[in-house]
């Protein structure tokens, strides 16, 4: 094990928690991001300024957090130019197929007790897992 | 009014967890997802924290009629687990594995990366959004395509319908 943060990791997901139940007490709506964001190019046009409300306050807060003195962790994957097109390409596809990702399915599905959203986890995590696995321990990237 | 700024409060809540957490750093993600080697389960926890709190606002939910700022509930429409549904995850599973990023947090690290592009190092962020996009906009542009097919063909039953409908998040 290396660089376990316990405390931000609780207080973090309890932070994703309570925006997702805001989001669906306040406006009915699930918080899954692919969703949000992939429903900007499909849903009616009343339906996309609410999308948008909730996409910059996603991209405004780590911003804000480093204003008021937070440190926002820095350090990128080391992934290269053409990796980071790969999977940017594979994550858009495979979450508009699946119908949700970490957040939608992963957090939100499995809070509300879905088998398609705990079956969707399931594989994502699982198939993350073996491509790190491949890339790092076999593959030797 | 109220619905936008409840939507922005939401969403920086949401993103204030992300960068507590430390889901916004790549590094971090590919390090949970690395079993065999140097593994940090913190992001097990974040999910272990995050699902909690979020099933008691859906059990909140439950008491109520409507949300506070729109008329209605509106829970995702399809509940099929099929092929469409597995290969997306194991797609999605591939470029997460590959990058480090899933969709909010690379918005978050962007968000970063625009307010100052200098000083700070997470500037995979740009290209995956854009990329991420581009393959968000080709299911789309293809469903839409499948559907208009689906129609034209006058009497043929749908054979999968839940399969056409894109719902823009997972099913109960």
């Amino acid at each position: 094990m290396s660089g376990f943060t316990p405390t931000h990791a609780l207080v973090g997901g309890a932070l994703i928690g309570a925006a997702t139940a805001l989001l669906w007490l306040g406006l009915g709506r699930i918080a899954g991001i692919s969703g949000i964001v992939g429903g900007l190019m499909t849903a009616a046009r009343g339906d996309r300024i609410w999308r948008l409300a909730f996409l910059a306050g996603i991209m405004a807060a780590p911003v804000m957090y480093r204003l008021a003195g937070g440190a926002v962790p820095t350090g990128a994957s080391g992934t290269g130019p053409t990796l980071v097109i790969v999977g940017g390409l594979l994550v858009g596809v495979g979450t508009r197929l699946a119908g949700g990702c970490t957040s939608g399915h992963g957090v939100c599905g499995l809070a509300r007790l879905s088998p398609r959203s705990a079956t969707a986890t399931g594989v994502f995590m699982a198939v993350a897992a073996l491509t790190v696995f491949l890339h790092r321990h076999v593959l030797g990237g | 009014m109220r619905r936008l700024i409840l939507a922005l409060a939401a969403g920086l809540v949401f993103g204030f967890g992300l960068t507590v957490s430390s889901m916004i750093n790549p590094a971090k993600v590919l390090a949970f997802l690395d079993v065999a080697g140097g593994w940090d389960p913190s992001l097990a926890l974040v999910m272990a924290a995050a699902v909690p709190v979020a099933g008691a606002g859906f059990v909140l939910g439950r008491r109520r009629q409507a949300p506070l700022a729109a008329p209605a509930f509106q829970p995702p429409a399809v509940r099929a687990i099929d092929r469409r549904l597995v290969a997306g995850a194991a797609l999605f599973g591939v470029g997460w594995g590959l990058v480090g990023y899933c969709p909010g947090p690379a918005l978050a690290a962007l968000g970063v990366t625009v307010a100052d592009p200098k000083g700070v190092d997470l500037a995979g962020a740009p290209l995956f959004i854009l990329a991420m996009l581009v393959g968000m906009a080709a299911v789309a542009f293809i469903d839409r395509r499948v559907t208009r097919q689906r129609m034209n063909r006058v009497g043929a039953p749908a054979e999968r319908p839940q399969v056409i409908k894109r719902p823009d998040a997972p099913s109960p």
